[in-house]
């Protein structure tokens, strides 16, 4: 069964099991591994994605749930790493391993287009589904609210 | 042109410019006892060999080979900062790569205790040394001045009378026709203008981007995704199984039996966990079924009844606990005992990125592309599988998405390469969060009994441990010493010390895992300095002062950590301190936890961590190295057991083996010690201090004692 769906702004189509995870389709078919493989159950946020601009876990969202809606991964945030996310995250090198780095970015994302000024009990709130073994924590703390910074001047400007 | 003294070799690189090949050591007794524990029989050469390279190149561009991995310790920003230091060349300029393994490489290439800085501190700067000095020497003949009228300046020689520049990569062809110097000459640190610093990481932009390729990330043309149904239990193998329905999942191409279990080869990752699903296997799960925690527990409680194997004396120190009298609360004597069984449980690395291997099987011989710690396992063990020649075997390193010990193993790559070998194609075998949780080579669980005696003056005089905890590493003379480190070589100044061990057969897979014995052993010695510090009516920092004194730098760390975290100070209502220290890895450390107890839960606010490691190479780097041992540790102390029941482990995922969480990150306040000493590891420096520092700010909080890990709720209402 086919499902088309939007993909970082373009139309794509795939003709797969319908309830294959959105993970799989990104990682196997369409060769895309920016996404990345943690627990397959939803508990550590390496899969994250957004749908129509909330955070999704990719592992448990089956491909036929997509038709129609917007998804956008890690490679399609940005074209360059110029997303105020990835700035802040840049400016304040915060991957060690870097392993869930593009789960914790697109989670962040999404707090900072919904939130102008997150407190840190919004960004634990948000944050608290992202396992980072590596304790990038606090680094990652600090560089959501870099990033709110960036998005607000950029939104004034 | 080979310097057999330096093991350093200069040579035309193929496409041109100057190679550089040498040998970064490894020389920590860790590295020696995996050799042998890993792959028995494997011989260790001790033939010339080299196992870093750089390359300069007519482009300017330096190539610097690390025969190391990148697991987000840094790697591949603080070696070239050695490397640049020395050579002086433009760090724009600088680019990595990861070797394959080839034969003349070292006995041991890779990642493991904490050693890429320790081990590359010397070689690497002098290869850097001896490559300038060949290229100014290059510069000054074709100027025809001395050398010493010519001086560097980021990637040019220059000319101290006229002025003239030429870029090294000018230079280089000609370069490496001239012999190496016998002895480059070192940098004044006076003068460093990398070390000491922190330039921007290599790695970031690929890891914001999505774009850095890892293990799992790796895909060859045509290939398959395998998933092993392994059995439940340790050492236990397929009886027989049913593939029928397996084989009807769509998409499924193979079921096949390899060593370790019957895998599912399918042409995605989901197929091949459907057709895994489906799958029936029977199991004969052999003598291990009986195995549970309850069991262990005794077994283990048993043995530390009896006298185990000597691991270190001094003194007398069973006799002197003998003499004082078994009660220590009579008035009318000073002198007491105090004894302790401590406890620690069996745990998992459960690392980001899930085990995993590509590997391809040929007439041509077997590639494996996987993210590993230590390649020369990989390979050898790779070559073991298919047959094939050690030469035949081409490891492909890729970035790790966290190793913390496990990726030292290879037991997932053998698996990968039988599978590839069974179905004749390239296969990428994903092990799942629950593959990983319940394979593991655990960090052994540990029962461990202390006691000491103190003077009248409140001081020890005689200290005994009885450590029982598994070995992996090796025994000498009975005792592995990666189970009793910690205990064995606590940094107290106490008379009579007794430490004797026990190797518990429990036919649990273990192995290092971050900051390996210390990791439960500093919890014991720690909380136990603390339990002696009441006992003796004693401040628990002053205590440790005074039983430090022949322990400069470990003094050091202690007083800073104290000081900054205002040791002795009111604090806000309800919080507590605990204080905790350890000297491992060539580094010191301590650390204060600021903690509040309420209802049984336990919140630490803030730890201040005091660091002595060396000479330090770039700042940003420890701290975030700092950081990321005190989360690991701390999600263990707080969260985490691997557990069993009929020889299984209970644990699937992380909500059964759940880690430290953003909203349960204390602030961690790092400060390192100005040193001018060889540089001491960083990676594991954190991790054994903060579980007793937060065990010892709750017997602040409560006056309960913590003697078992993780902490639970229940003991502490
Ligand atoms: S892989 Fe989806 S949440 Fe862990
Ligand atoms: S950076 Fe390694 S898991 Fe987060």
């Amino acid at each position: 069964m086919a499902v088309t769906f939007k993909l970082n702004g373009k139309s794509q189509s795939v003709d797969v099991s319908p309830q294959m995870p959105l993970l799989w389709v990104l990682r196997d078919t369409l060769g895309m591994t920016g996404t990345k493989f943690g627990c397959g159950m939803a508990l550590c946020g390496a899969c994250t994605v957004q749908i129509n601009g909330s955070p999704v876990r990719s592992c448990v969202t089956p491909v036929s749930t997509l038709a129609g809606k917007s998804v956008t991964t890690i490679e399609g945030l940005s074209p360059d790493a110029s997303h105020p996310v990835q700035r802040a995250w840049a400016e304040l090198d915060v991957p060690q391993c870097g392993y869930c780095q593009s789960g914790q970015i697109m989670t962040a994302a999404a707090l900072v287009d919904k939130k102008v000024a997150p407190t840190d009990a919004d960004i634990d709130e948000a944050m608290r589904g992202n396992i980072c073994r590596c304790g990038t924590y606090q680094a990652i703390r600090a560089a959501v609210h870099t990033a709110a910074k960036y998005r607000a001047a950029k939104g004034a400007a | 042109m080979a310097n057999r003294r330096d093991f350093l070799k200069v040579s035309t690189a193929s496409a041109g410019g100057l190679l550089l090949s040498f040998w970064l050591p490894e020389s920590s007794p860790l590295a020696a006892q995996q050799a042998d524990s890993l792959i028995p029989g494997t011989p260790i050469s001790t033939a010339p060999r080299f196992n870093a390279f750089i390359r300069i190149a007519p482009d300017d561009t330096v190539t610097f080979q690390i025969h190391k991995a990148e697991m987000g310790q840094g790697t591949v920003t603080s070696l070239p900062q050695l490397l640049a230091e020395e050579l002086d060349c433009d760090w724009k300029n600088i680019r990595t790569e990861f070797p394959a393994v080839e034969p003349e490489y070292g006995p041991m290439m890779g990642v493991f205790g904490s050693q890429s800085i320790r081990t590359s501190w010397v070689p690497l700067r002098k290869a850097g040394a001896a490559a300038r000095e060949m290229l100014v020497e290059t510069a000054a003949k074709q100027w025809k001045v001395d050398a010493s009228a010519c001086h560097t300046d980021n990637g040019f020689v220059i000319n101290n009378s006229t002025g003239a520049r030429l870029s090294y990569g000018s230079l280089a062809e000609a370069a490496s026709k001239i012999p190496p110097p016998a002895e480059p000459k070192l940098k004044d640190p006076a003068s460093y203008r990398f070390i000491g610093t922190s330039p921007k990481k290599r790695d970031t932009a690929g890891k914001i981007a999505g774009k850095t390729i890892f293990g799992l990330d790796v895909i060859r043309p045509g290939m398959l995704y395998a998933t092993l149904q392994r059995c439940p239990v340790f050492g236990g193998t397929v009886a027989s199984f049913d593939a029928s329905k397996a084989k009807a999942v769509p998409g499924v191409k193979h079921v096949v039996q390899i060593s370790n279990g019957v895998a599912v080869v399918a042409d995605s990752t989901w197929a091949a966990l459907e057709g895994r699903k489906a799958l029936t296997v029977k199991f004969d799960e052999g003598p291990r079924a009986v195995n549970s925690t309850a069991s262990l527990r005794k077994m283990f409680a048993d043995l530390a009844a009896k006298p185990g194997a000597t691991a270190r004396k001094e003194g007398d120190a069973e006799a002197v606990l003998a003499s004082v009298m078994k009660d220590s609360v009579m008035k009318d004597s000073a002198a007491k005992k105090v004894e302790s069984v401590y406890e620690a449980p069996y745990l998992s690395h459960a690392p980001m990125e899930p085990l995993n291997c590509v590997a391809e099987v040929t007439a041509d011989g077997c590639d494996v592309w996987a993210s590993t710690q230590i390649q020369q396992t990989a390979r050898d063990i790779a070559a073991m599988v298919t047959g094939l020649p050690k030469e035949k075997v081409r490891i492909h390193t890729q970035y790790i998405g966290g190793g913390f010990g496990r990726r030292g193993r290879a037991d997932f790559i053998a698996e990968g390469v039988e599978i590839a070998k069974a179905v004749n194609a390239p296969v990428k075998l994903t092990w799942t969060r629950d593959d990983d949780l319940q394979h593991d080579t655990y960090r052994p669980g540990s029962y461990t009994k202390l006691a000491a005696s103190l003077g009248p003056d409140g001081m020890p005089t005689a200290w005994t441990g009885r450590v029982v905890s598994q070995s992996f590493a090796g025994l000498r003379n009975g005792v592995d010493s990666t189970a009793v480190e910690g205990v064995a070589d606590m940094p107290y100044s106490v008379p009579n010390v007794y430490v004797d061990y026990h190797n518990p057969d429990t036919g649990i897979p273990c192995s290092f895992w971050r900051s390996v014995g210390y990791s439960q052993n500093t919890f014991f010695t720690e909380s136990f300095t603390d339990e002696l510090a009441h006992a003796a009516g004693k401040d628990p920092v002053e205590f440790r002062r005074a039983l430090l004194q022949k322990n400069p730098r470990l003094l050091g760390v202690l007083n800073l950590a104290a000081e900054k975290a205002g040791w002795g100070k009111p604090l806000a209502a309800g919080r507590h301190r605990g204080v905790a220290v350890v000297n491992n890895i060539g580094s010191y450390n301590a650390q204060v936890a600021e903690v509040s107890v309420e209802k049984g839960k336990v919140k630490v606010h803030r730890v201040v961590c005091a660091v002595d490691c060396g000479v330090l190479v770039n700042p940003a780097i420890a701290e975030q190295q700092i950081q990321s041992g005190i989360v690991y540790g701390l999600s263990a102390a707080l969260k985490q057991a691997i557990t069993m029941d009929h020889g299984r482990v209970l644990q699937a995922n992380f909500d059964t083996y759940d880690p430290l969480r953003i909203d349960e990150m204390p602030v961690v306040e790092v400060h390192i010690v100005k040193s001018t000493a060889a540089p001491g590891g960083l990676g594991e420096a954190s991790t054994p201090t903060i579980a007793p520092a937060v065990a010892n700010a709750i017997f602040a909080a409560t006056g309960k004692r913590i003697r078992t890990l993780p902490i639970r709720p229940a003991d502490l209402v």
